[in-house]
Protein backbone atom coordinates (compact mmCIF):
# COMPACT_ATOMS: atom_id res chain seq x y z
CA UNK A 1 0.00 0.00 0.00
CA UNK A 2 1.32 3.44 -0.91
CA UNK A 3 0.54 6.56 -0.15
CA UNK A 4 1.99 10.02 -0.36
CA UNK A 5 3.82 11.46 2.64
CA UNK A 6 1.57 14.11 4.23
CA UNK A 7 2.29 16.30 7.39
CA UNK A 8 -0.15 14.72 9.85
CA UNK A 9 0.97 11.23 9.63
CA UNK A 10 4.72 11.99 10.68
CA UNK A 11 5.57 12.84 13.91
CA UNK A 12 7.93 15.74 12.52
CA UNK A 13 7.51 19.34 11.79
CA UNK A 14 9.92 18.90 9.11
CA UNK A 15 8.87 17.00 5.89
CA UNK A 16 12.25 16.31 3.58
CA UNK A 17 11.13 14.07 1.00
CA UNK A 18 14.13 11.65 0.00
CA UNK A 19 16.19 13.03 2.44
CA UNK A 20 18.62 9.99 3.57
CA UNK A 21 21.76 9.50 6.48
CA UNK A 22 24.64 11.93 6.16
CA UNK A 23 27.52 9.16 4.84
CA UNK A 24 29.13 10.12 8.94
CA UNK A 25 26.07 8.78 10.44
CA UNK A 26 25.72 5.96 7.86
CA UNK A 27 28.97 4.94 8.06
CA UNK A 28 29.92 5.92 11.73
CA UNK A 29 26.45 3.08 12.40
CA UNK A 30 27.84 0.67 10.27
CA UNK A 31 31.19 0.45 11.89
CA UNK A 32 28.94 0.60 15.24
CA UNK A 33 26.87 -1.85 14.18
CA UNK A 34 29.63 -4.52 13.06
CA UNK A 35 31.53 -3.87 16.15
CA UNK A 36 28.34 -4.44 18.62
CA UNK A 37 27.49 -7.41 17.06
CA UNK A 38 31.29 -8.56 18.26
CA UNK A 39 31.16 -7.12 21.41
CA UNK A 40 27.78 -9.44 21.80
CA UNK A 41 29.30 -12.36 20.73
CA UNK A 42 32.43 -12.20 22.95
CA UNK A 43 31.00 -10.77 25.86
CA UNK A 44 28.74 -14.17 25.70
CA UNK A 45 32.12 -16.01 25.38
CA UNK A 46 33.60 -13.78 28.43
CA UNK A 47 30.19 -14.76 30.72
CA UNK A 48 30.37 -18.24 29.98
CA UNK A 49 33.52 -18.64 31.99
CA UNK A 50 31.61 -17.47 35.11
CA UNK A 51 27.84 -17.63 34.50
CA UNK A 52 25.68 -15.39 36.53
CA UNK A 53 22.69 -16.62 35.90
CA UNK A 54 21.85 -20.52 35.45
CA UNK A 55 22.32 -20.42 31.59
CA UNK A 56 25.26 -20.36 29.05
CA UNK A 57 25.10 -19.11 25.73
CA UNK A 58 25.41 -21.83 23.52
CA UNK A 59 29.26 -21.98 22.03
CA UNK A 60 27.79 -21.27 18.46
CA UNK A 61 26.40 -17.99 19.15
CA UNK A 62 30.08 -17.25 21.16
CA UNK A 63 33.14 -15.19 19.70
CA UNK A 64 36.50 -16.30 20.01
CA UNK A 65 36.80 -20.18 21.07
CA UNK A 66 37.73 -19.43 24.29
CA UNK A 67 37.97 -16.92 27.00
CA UNK A 68 41.65 -15.66 25.85
CA UNK A 69 39.95 -15.22 22.75
CA UNK A 70 36.44 -13.68 23.40
CA UNK A 71 38.71 -11.19 25.32
CA UNK A 72 40.94 -10.28 22.85
CA UNK A 73 38.04 -9.71 20.73
CA UNK A 74 36.02 -7.69 23.31
CA UNK A 75 38.80 -5.41 23.76
CA UNK A 76 39.64 -5.05 20.17
CA UNK A 77 35.90 -4.41 19.34
CA UNK A 78 35.72 -1.88 22.39
CA UNK A 79 37.97 0.21 20.79
CA UNK A 80 36.69 0.51 17.47
CA UNK A 81 32.57 1.42 19.34
CA UNK A 82 34.33 3.54 20.90
CA UNK A 83 35.77 5.36 18.38
CA UNK A 84 32.88 5.19 16.30
CA UNK A 85 30.45 6.10 18.64
CA UNK A 86 32.76 9.25 19.56
CA UNK A 87 32.22 10.88 15.93
CA UNK A 88 28.63 9.65 15.93
CA UNK A 89 27.68 11.48 18.83
CA UNK A 90 30.01 14.44 18.14
CA UNK A 91 28.96 14.41 14.48
CA UNK A 92 24.95 13.97 15.71
CA UNK A 93 25.54 16.75 18.23
CA UNK A 94 27.19 19.37 16.53
CA UNK A 95 25.37 18.94 13.20
CA UNK A 96 22.02 19.32 14.66
CA UNK A 97 21.18 15.52 13.45
CA UNK A 98 19.91 14.35 16.60
CA UNK A 99 17.99 17.31 17.78
CA UNK A 100 16.25 17.55 14.40
CA UNK A 101 15.52 14.01 13.89
CA UNK A 102 16.29 11.63 16.83
CA UNK A 103 15.09 14.04 19.69
CA UNK A 104 11.89 11.93 20.99
CA UNK A 105 8.53 13.40 20.04
CA UNK A 106 5.81 13.88 22.61
CA UNK A 107 3.56 11.05 24.30
CA UNK A 108 0.95 12.08 22.08
CA UNK A 109 3.11 11.57 18.76
CA UNK A 110 3.81 8.28 20.10
CA UNK A 111 0.60 6.62 20.87
CA UNK A 112 -0.32 8.16 17.38
CA UNK A 113 2.23 6.23 15.55
CA UNK A 114 2.63 2.97 17.62
CA UNK A 115 -1.75 3.12 16.51
CA UNK A 116 -0.51 3.83 12.90
CA UNK A 117 1.87 0.99 13.36
CA UNK A 118 -0.32 -1.52 14.77
CA UNK A 119 -2.20 -1.06 11.37
CA UNK A 120 0.77 -1.25 9.32
CA UNK A 121 -0.63 2.18 8.36
CA UNK A 122 3.09 4.14 9.62
CA UNK A 123 4.92 6.10 7.62
CA UNK A 124 8.88 5.19 7.39
CA UNK A 125 11.08 6.78 5.17
CA UNK A 126 15.35 6.57 5.01
CA UNK A 127 16.82 9.72 7.26
CA UNK A 128 13.58 10.76 8.53
CA UNK A 129 12.28 8.89 11.49
CA UNK A 130 8.79 8.49 13.05
CA UNK A 131 7.89 8.43 16.70
CA UNK A 132 8.84 5.04 17.82
CA UNK A 133 11.87 5.04 15.62
CA UNK A 134 13.04 8.56 17.72
CA UNK A 135 12.00 6.79 21.05
CA UNK A 136 13.87 3.40 20.31
CA UNK A 137 16.93 5.27 18.45
CA UNK A 138 17.54 7.50 22.11
CA UNK A 139 16.94 4.98 23.97
CA UNK A 140 19.71 2.50 22.59
CA UNK A 141 21.95 5.18 22.50
CA UNK A 142 21.35 5.54 26.16
CA UNK A 143 21.81 2.40 26.65
CA UNK A 144 24.58 1.84 24.65
CA UNK A 145 26.37 4.54 26.62
CA UNK A 146 25.47 2.65 30.00
CA UNK A 147 27.07 -0.53 28.28
CA UNK A 148 30.12 1.00 27.75
CA UNK A 149 30.50 3.12 30.85
CA UNK A 150 29.75 -0.13 33.38
CA UNK A 151 31.91 -2.30 30.54
CA UNK A 152 34.44 0.11 31.39
CA UNK A 153 33.57 0.52 35.74
CA UNK A 154 34.16 -3.36 35.39
CA UNK A 155 37.54 -3.49 33.75
CA UNK A 156 38.69 -1.01 35.83
CA UNK A 157 37.12 -0.96 39.31
CA UNK A 158 40.71 0.48 40.68
CA UNK A 159 41.78 3.55 38.17
CA UNK A 160 37.60 4.18 37.33
CA UNK A 161 36.87 3.74 40.54
CA UNK A 162 34.32 6.66 41.03
CA UNK A 163 32.28 4.61 37.52
CA UNK A 164 32.32 1.47 39.86
CA UNK A 165 31.01 3.36 42.48
CA UNK A 166 28.40 5.13 40.38
CA UNK A 167 27.10 1.91 39.63
CA UNK A 168 26.67 0.34 43.02
CA UNK A 169 30.23 -1.67 43.06
CA UNK A 170 31.82 -4.03 41.15
CA UNK A 171 28.97 -7.20 41.36
CA UNK A 172 26.13 -4.77 41.00
CA UNK A 173 27.94 -2.95 37.95
CA UNK A 174 28.65 -6.77 36.38
CA UNK A 175 24.97 -7.19 36.21
CA UNK A 176 23.93 -4.00 35.02
CA UNK A 177 26.45 -4.25 32.27
CA UNK A 178 24.39 -7.74 31.38
CA UNK A 179 21.05 -5.96 31.96
CA UNK A 180 21.97 -3.37 29.53
CA UNK A 181 23.87 -5.94 26.84
CA UNK A 182 20.05 -7.70 27.00
CA UNK A 183 18.19 -4.72 26.05
CA UNK A 184 20.73 -3.80 23.03
CA UNK A 185 19.84 -7.32 22.10
CA UNK A 186 16.59 -6.66 22.22
CA UNK A 187 16.34 -3.58 20.18
CA UNK A 188 18.48 -5.26 17.67
CA UNK A 189 15.55 -7.89 16.91
CA UNK A 190 12.89 -5.47 16.61
CA UNK A 191 15.49 -3.01 14.69
CA UNK A 192 16.55 -5.70 12.18
CA UNK A 193 13.00 -6.78 11.58
CA UNK A 194 11.62 -3.42 11.05
CA UNK A 195 14.67 -2.40 8.51
CA UNK A 196 13.57 -5.61 6.85
CA UNK A 197 9.84 -5.11 6.47
CA UNK A 198 10.86 -1.68 4.82
CA UNK A 199 13.85 -2.69 2.98
CA UNK A 200 13.62 0.90 1.74
CA UNK A 201 15.48 2.13 4.55
CA UNK A 202 18.28 -0.37 4.72
CA UNK A 203 19.27 0.55 1.07
CA UNK A 204 18.88 4.22 2.36
CA UNK A 205 20.97 3.50 5.02
CA UNK A 206 23.82 1.72 3.17
CA UNK A 207 23.81 3.46 -0.22
CA UNK A 208 22.95 6.69 1.40
CA UNK A 209 19.91 6.88 -1.79
CA UNK A 210 16.54 5.50 -2.68
CA UNK A 211 16.82 2.39 -4.20
CA UNK A 212 15.60 3.37 -7.93
CA UNK A 213 12.17 1.40 -7.97
CA UNK A 214 10.75 3.40 -4.96
CA UNK A 215 11.72 6.81 -4.96
CA UNK A 216 8.19 7.32 -4.10
CA UNK A 217 7.23 7.95 -0.76
CA UNK A 218 7.05 4.42 1.61
CA UNK A 219 4.16 3.67 3.49
CA UNK A 220 3.44 0.81 5.04
CA UNK B 1 64.84 -32.30 14.18
CA UNK B 2 63.29 -32.07 10.96
CA UNK B 3 59.88 -30.61 10.57
CA UNK B 4 58.53 -34.07 9.64
CA UNK B 5 59.05 -35.91 12.75
CA UNK B 6 59.28 -33.25 15.80
CA UNK B 7 60.92 -34.45 18.37
CA UNK B 8 58.10 -35.44 21.23
CA UNK B 9 60.56 -34.37 24.03
CA UNK B 10 60.52 -31.17 22.96
CA UNK B 11 56.84 -30.60 21.84
CA UNK B 12 56.22 -31.99 25.60
CA UNK B 13 55.85 -29.03 27.45
CA UNK B 14 53.38 -27.50 24.69
CA UNK B 15 51.59 -30.60 24.17
CA UNK B 16 51.00 -30.50 28.08
CA UNK B 17 49.74 -27.12 27.59
CA UNK B 18 47.09 -27.91 24.91
CA UNK B 19 45.97 -30.85 27.11
CA UNK B 20 45.44 -28.48 30.28
CA UNK B 21 43.53 -26.10 27.92
CA UNK B 22 41.10 -28.43 26.38
CA UNK B 23 40.91 -30.06 29.92
CA UNK B 24 40.12 -26.72 31.06
CA UNK B 25 37.59 -26.20 28.62
CA UNK B 26 36.22 -29.64 29.09
CA UNK B 27 35.43 -30.63 25.63
CA UNK B 28 37.01 -30.86 21.91
CA UNK B 29 35.12 -27.25 21.01
CA UNK B 30 35.82 -24.64 18.34
CA UNK B 31 38.60 -22.98 20.64
CA UNK B 32 40.20 -26.39 21.29
CA UNK B 33 40.77 -26.97 18.03
CA UNK B 34 41.96 -23.85 17.30
CA UNK B 35 44.43 -24.33 20.24
CA UNK B 36 45.24 -27.74 18.58
CA UNK B 37 46.47 -25.83 15.64
CA UNK B 38 48.85 -24.25 17.58
CA UNK B 39 47.19 -20.81 17.42
CA UNK B 40 46.24 -19.02 20.85
CA UNK B 41 43.29 -16.30 19.42
CA UNK B 42 42.07 -17.09 15.88
CA UNK B 43 43.01 -19.83 13.58
CA UNK B 44 43.49 -17.41 11.37
CA UNK B 45 46.69 -16.08 10.54
CA UNK B 46 46.30 -12.29 9.67
CA UNK B 47 42.60 -12.07 12.08
CA UNK B 48 45.19 -13.49 15.02
CA UNK B 49 47.83 -11.19 14.32
CA UNK B 50 45.43 -8.30 14.33
CA UNK B 51 43.85 -9.30 17.71
CA UNK B 52 47.40 -9.86 19.08
CA UNK B 53 48.21 -5.78 17.97
CA UNK B 54 44.74 -4.75 19.53
CA UNK B 55 45.76 -6.42 22.88
CA UNK B 56 48.83 -4.56 22.56
CA UNK B 57 47.53 -1.05 21.82
CA UNK B 58 45.12 -2.25 24.89
CA UNK B 59 48.20 -2.45 26.84
CA UNK B 60 49.23 0.93 25.98
CA UNK B 61 46.29 2.32 27.15
CA UNK B 62 46.45 0.89 30.27
CA UNK B 63 49.41 1.79 30.97
CA UNK B 64 48.80 5.81 30.46
CA UNK B 65 45.42 5.26 32.39
CA UNK B 66 47.22 3.34 35.68
CA UNK B 67 48.59 5.77 38.23
CA UNK B 68 50.83 4.90 40.71
CA UNK B 69 48.95 6.86 43.32
CA UNK B 70 45.62 5.80 42.73
CA UNK B 71 44.71 2.75 45.22
CA UNK B 72 42.33 -0.14 45.19
CA UNK B 73 40.19 -0.02 47.79
CA UNK B 74 40.50 -1.75 51.41
CA UNK B 75 37.52 -4.11 53.07
CA UNK B 76 36.75 -4.47 56.46
CA UNK B 77 37.71 -8.10 57.72
CA UNK B 78 33.92 -8.55 57.71
CA UNK B 79 33.69 -8.73 53.92
CA UNK B 80 36.34 -11.28 53.46
CA UNK B 81 35.25 -13.93 51.58
CA UNK B 82 34.58 -16.91 53.40
CA UNK B 83 36.37 -19.53 52.43
CA UNK B 84 38.59 -17.80 49.86
CA UNK B 85 38.44 -19.82 47.00
CA UNK B 86 41.72 -21.42 45.36
CA UNK B 87 42.26 -21.27 41.83
CA UNK B 88 44.82 -21.91 39.82
CA UNK B 89 45.25 -24.14 35.91
CA UNK B 90 45.45 -27.50 37.90
CA UNK B 91 42.98 -28.69 40.57
CA UNK B 92 43.63 -28.55 44.50
CA UNK B 93 45.11 -31.95 44.51
CA UNK B 94 47.48 -30.87 42.40
CA UNK B 95 49.54 -28.12 44.44
CA UNK B 96 53.20 -28.50 44.80
CA UNK B 97 54.65 -27.87 47.90
CA UNK B 98 58.04 -26.87 49.59
CA UNK B 99 59.95 -26.96 52.79
CA UNK B 100 59.83 -23.29 53.49
CA UNK B 101 63.25 -23.56 55.64
CA UNK B 102 64.49 -24.54 52.46
CA UNK B 103 62.58 -22.00 50.22
CA UNK B 104 64.90 -19.45 48.23
CA UNK B 105 63.65 -16.61 45.93
CA UNK B 106 66.07 -16.73 43.23
CA UNK B 107 66.89 -12.91 42.13
CA UNK B 108 68.23 -11.99 38.69
CA UNK B 109 68.22 -9.70 35.97
CA UNK B 110 69.17 -5.37 36.34
CA UNK B 111 69.27 -5.93 39.90
CA UNK B 112 72.74 -5.26 41.96
CA UNK B 113 72.39 -7.53 44.34
CA UNK B 114 71.68 -11.26 43.65
CA UNK B 115 71.92 -13.30 46.26
CA UNK B 116 69.08 -15.53 46.51
CA UNK B 117 66.64 -14.39 49.59
CA UNK B 118 65.04 -16.67 52.28
CA UNK B 119 61.81 -16.42 53.98
CA UNK B 120 63.68 -14.73 57.17
CA UNK B 121 65.35 -12.30 55.58
CA UNK B 122 61.53 -11.35 54.16
CA UNK B 123 60.11 -11.54 57.59
CA UNK B 124 62.78 -8.96 58.80
CA UNK B 125 61.39 -6.61 56.28
CA UNK B 126 58.13 -4.13 57.41
CA UNK B 127 54.88 -5.61 56.70
CA UNK B 128 51.86 -4.35 54.80
CA UNK B 129 47.93 -6.03 55.54
CA UNK B 130 45.38 -5.06 53.28
CA UNK B 131 41.93 -6.62 52.63
CA UNK B 132 41.44 -6.14 48.60
CA UNK B 133 39.57 -7.75 46.04
CA UNK B 134 40.61 -10.32 43.65
CA UNK B 135 39.02 -10.43 40.66
CA UNK B 136 39.52 -13.33 37.88
CA UNK B 137 39.25 -12.74 34.81
CA UNK B 138 36.34 -15.05 34.35
CA UNK B 139 34.26 -12.41 35.93
CA UNK B 140 34.43 -13.88 39.55
CA UNK B 141 35.73 -11.32 42.53
CA UNK B 142 36.80 -12.45 46.17
CA UNK B 143 37.85 -10.34 48.77
CA UNK B 144 40.62 -11.86 50.66
CA UNK B 145 43.47 -10.56 54.12
CA UNK B 146 46.90 -10.82 52.32
CA UNK B 147 50.17 -9.06 54.44
CA UNK B 148 53.71 -8.62 52.77
CA UNK B 149 56.82 -6.89 51.79
CA UNK B 150 55.91 -3.92 50.21
CA UNK B 151 57.73 -5.26 46.43
CA UNK B 152 58.98 -1.54 46.00
CA UNK B 153 60.93 -1.99 49.30
CA UNK B 154 62.32 -5.47 48.02
CA UNK B 155 63.33 -4.08 44.70
CA UNK B 156 65.08 -0.78 47.01
CA UNK B 157 67.03 -3.46 48.54
CA UNK B 158 68.19 -5.71 45.91
CA UNK B 159 69.38 -2.34 44.24
CA UNK B 160 67.36 -3.21 40.86
CA UNK B 161 67.20 -0.74 38.33
CA UNK B 162 63.88 0.98 38.46
CA UNK B 163 63.70 2.28 35.14
CA UNK B 164 63.62 -1.01 33.92
CA UNK B 165 60.45 -2.33 31.87
CA UNK B 166 59.15 -5.12 33.36
CA UNK B 167 59.30 -7.51 36.86
CA UNK B 168 59.53 -11.15 35.82
CA UNK B 169 57.48 -13.66 38.14
CA UNK B 170 58.78 -17.42 37.69
CA UNK B 171 56.40 -20.21 40.25
CA UNK B 172 57.94 -23.53 40.91
CA UNK B 173 54.13 -25.01 39.98
CA UNK B 174 55.58 -24.17 36.29
CA UNK B 175 53.56 -21.03 36.14
CA UNK B 176 54.99 -17.43 35.38
CA UNK B 177 53.89 -13.97 34.51
CA UNK B 178 55.08 -10.47 34.43
CA UNK B 179 54.27 -6.93 35.26
CA UNK B 180 55.19 -3.29 34.10
CA UNK B 181 57.70 -1.76 36.63
CA UNK B 182 55.01 1.32 37.60
CA UNK B 183 52.64 -1.25 38.93
CA UNK B 184 55.91 -2.88 40.59
CA UNK B 185 56.27 -0.10 42.29
CA UNK B 186 52.53 0.65 43.16
CA UNK B 187 52.14 0.61 47.31
CA UNK B 188 49.60 -2.21 47.52
CA UNK B 189 51.67 -4.53 45.52
CA UNK B 190 52.65 -6.92 48.01
CA UNK B 191 54.98 -10.17 47.90
CA UNK B 192 52.56 -12.04 50.32
CA UNK B 193 53.88 -14.15 53.42
CA UNK B 194 50.72 -14.11 55.50
CA UNK B 195 46.63 -14.58 54.40
CA UNK B 196 45.11 -13.59 57.72
CA UNK B 197 46.62 -13.91 60.92
CA UNK B 198 48.99 -17.14 59.47
CA UNK B 199 51.35 -17.73 57.16
CA UNK B 200 50.12 -18.74 53.49
CA UNK B 201 48.43 -21.55 53.49
CA UNK B 202 50.00 -23.95 50.64
CA UNK B 203 46.47 -23.56 48.69
CA UNK B 204 47.31 -19.82 48.37
CA UNK B 205 50.96 -20.46 47.29
CA UNK B 206 52.74 -20.81 49.99
CA UNK B 207 55.50 -19.50 50.91
CA UNK B 208 55.33 -16.42 48.28
CA UNK B 209 52.52 -15.08 46.24
CA UNK B 210 52.81 -11.57 44.72
CA UNK B 211 49.73 -9.86 45.53
CA UNK B 212 48.39 -6.83 42.92
CA UNK B 213 44.98 -5.52 43.61
CA UNK B 214 45.18 -3.54 40.51
CA UNK B 215 45.73 -6.28 38.37
CA UNK B 216 43.57 -9.45 37.91
CA UNK B 217 44.33 -12.31 39.17
CA UNK B 218 46.39 -14.41 36.66
CA UNK B 219 48.77 -11.58 37.09
CA UNK B 220 49.01 -12.55 41.45
CA UNK B 221 51.76 -15.50 41.05
CA UNK B 222 51.80 -17.68 43.71
CA UNK B 223 54.36 -20.25 44.59
CA UNK B 224 57.06 -17.93 44.11
CA UNK B 225 60.48 -18.85 43.08
CA UNK B 226 62.46 -16.32 40.96
CA UNK B 227 62.13 -12.82 40.56
CA UNK B 228 63.95 -10.77 37.44
CA UNK B 229 64.14 -7.44 36.26
CA UNK B 230 64.59 -7.26 32.69
CA UNK B 231 63.51 -5.01 29.49
CA UNK B 232 63.21 -7.93 27.62
CA UNK B 233 59.35 -8.59 27.42
CA UNK B 234 58.59 -11.78 29.64
CA UNK B 235 55.17 -12.80 28.91
CA UNK B 236 53.86 -15.31 31.05
CA UNK B 237 51.61 -18.61 31.00
CA UNK B 238 48.30 -16.88 30.34
CA UNK B 239 49.94 -14.16 28.34
CA UNK B 240 51.45 -16.16 25.82
CA UNK B 241 48.06 -18.40 24.94
CA UNK B 242 46.93 -14.93 24.58
CA UNK B 243 45.50 -13.39 27.86
CA UNK B 244 46.07 -9.99 27.44
CA UNK B 245 49.27 -8.67 29.04
CA UNK B 246 48.72 -5.83 31.23
CA UNK B 247 45.78 -7.25 32.93
CA UNK B 248 45.24 -4.27 34.58
CA UNK B 249 41.82 -3.24 37.43
C1 LIG C 1 23.49 -5.43 12.13
C2 LIG C 1 22.26 -5.12 12.27
C3 LIG C 1 21.68 -3.75 12.02
C4 LIG C 1 20.94 -3.39 10.95
C5 LIG C 1 20.53 -4.28 9.78
C6 LIG C 1 20.57 -2.00 11.12
C7 LIG C 1 19.80 -1.26 10.25
C8 LIG C 1 19.47 0.07 10.38
C9 LIG C 1 18.74 0.85 9.43
C10 LIG C 1 18.18 0.33 8.14
C11 LIG C 1 18.62 2.11 9.92
C12 LIG C 1 17.90 3.27 9.26
C13 LIG C 1 16.47 3.22 9.69
C14 LIG C 1 15.62 4.19 8.90
O1 LIG C 1 16.18 4.92 8.10
O2 LIG C 1 14.41 4.17 9.12
C15 LIG C 1 19.28 2.14 11.20
C16 LIG C 1 19.40 3.25 12.01
C17 LIG C 1 19.90 3.21 13.32
N1 LIG C 1 20.43 2.10 13.97
FE1 LIG C 1 20.77 0.30 13.13
N2 LIG C 1 21.11 -1.55 12.30
C18 LIG C 1 21.80 -2.59 12.87
C19 LIG C 1 22.49 -2.56 14.10
C20 LIG C 1 22.40 -1.52 15.01
C21 LIG C 1 22.96 -1.55 16.33
C22 LIG C 1 23.77 -2.71 16.94
C23 LIG C 1 22.66 -0.35 16.92
C24 LIG C 1 22.99 0.15 18.30
C25 LIG C 1 23.09 -0.56 19.36
C26 LIG C 1 21.90 0.41 15.96
C27 LIG C 1 21.40 1.68 16.19
C28 LIG C 1 20.80 2.48 15.24
C29 LIG C 1 20.51 3.87 15.43
C30 LIG C 1 20.77 4.68 16.71
C31 LIG C 1 19.97 4.34 14.24
C32 LIG C 1 19.58 5.77 13.89
C33 LIG C 1 20.81 6.37 13.25
C34 LIG C 1 20.74 7.85 13.04
O3 LIG C 1 20.13 8.29 12.06
O4 LIG C 1 21.36 8.59 13.82
N3 LIG C 1 21.76 -0.33 14.81
N4 LIG C 1 19.81 0.89 11.46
Amino acid sequence: MFQSESPDMLSSRRVRPGRTPSPVIRITHWIGAASMLVMIGSGWQIYNASPILPFEFPPWATLGGWLGGGIAWHFAAMWVLMAAGVVYLGYGALSGHFRRDLRPAGPRAVGRDVAQALRFRLSHTAGHYNAVQRLLYTGVLIVALLTVASGLSIWKPVQLGWLTWLFGGYDIARRIHFAMMTLIVAFLVIHIVLALLVPQTLFGMIFGRRPPAASQETVR
Amino acid sequence: MSRARPDRAAIAPELRRIERRLMLKGSLSLGGLSMLSGCALDDEPSVERALAVMSRFTDRMQALLFSRQRLAREFDASQITQPFPFNAYYDEDEVRTVDPARWRLEVGGLVSDRRPWSLAQFRALPQKRQITRHICVEGWSAIGDWSGVPLSIFLHHVGADLRAKYVNFRCFDDYSTSIDMATALHPQTIMALDYGDHALPSAYGAPMKVRIPTKLGYKNPKYLSSIEVTNRFPGGYWEDQGYNWFGGS
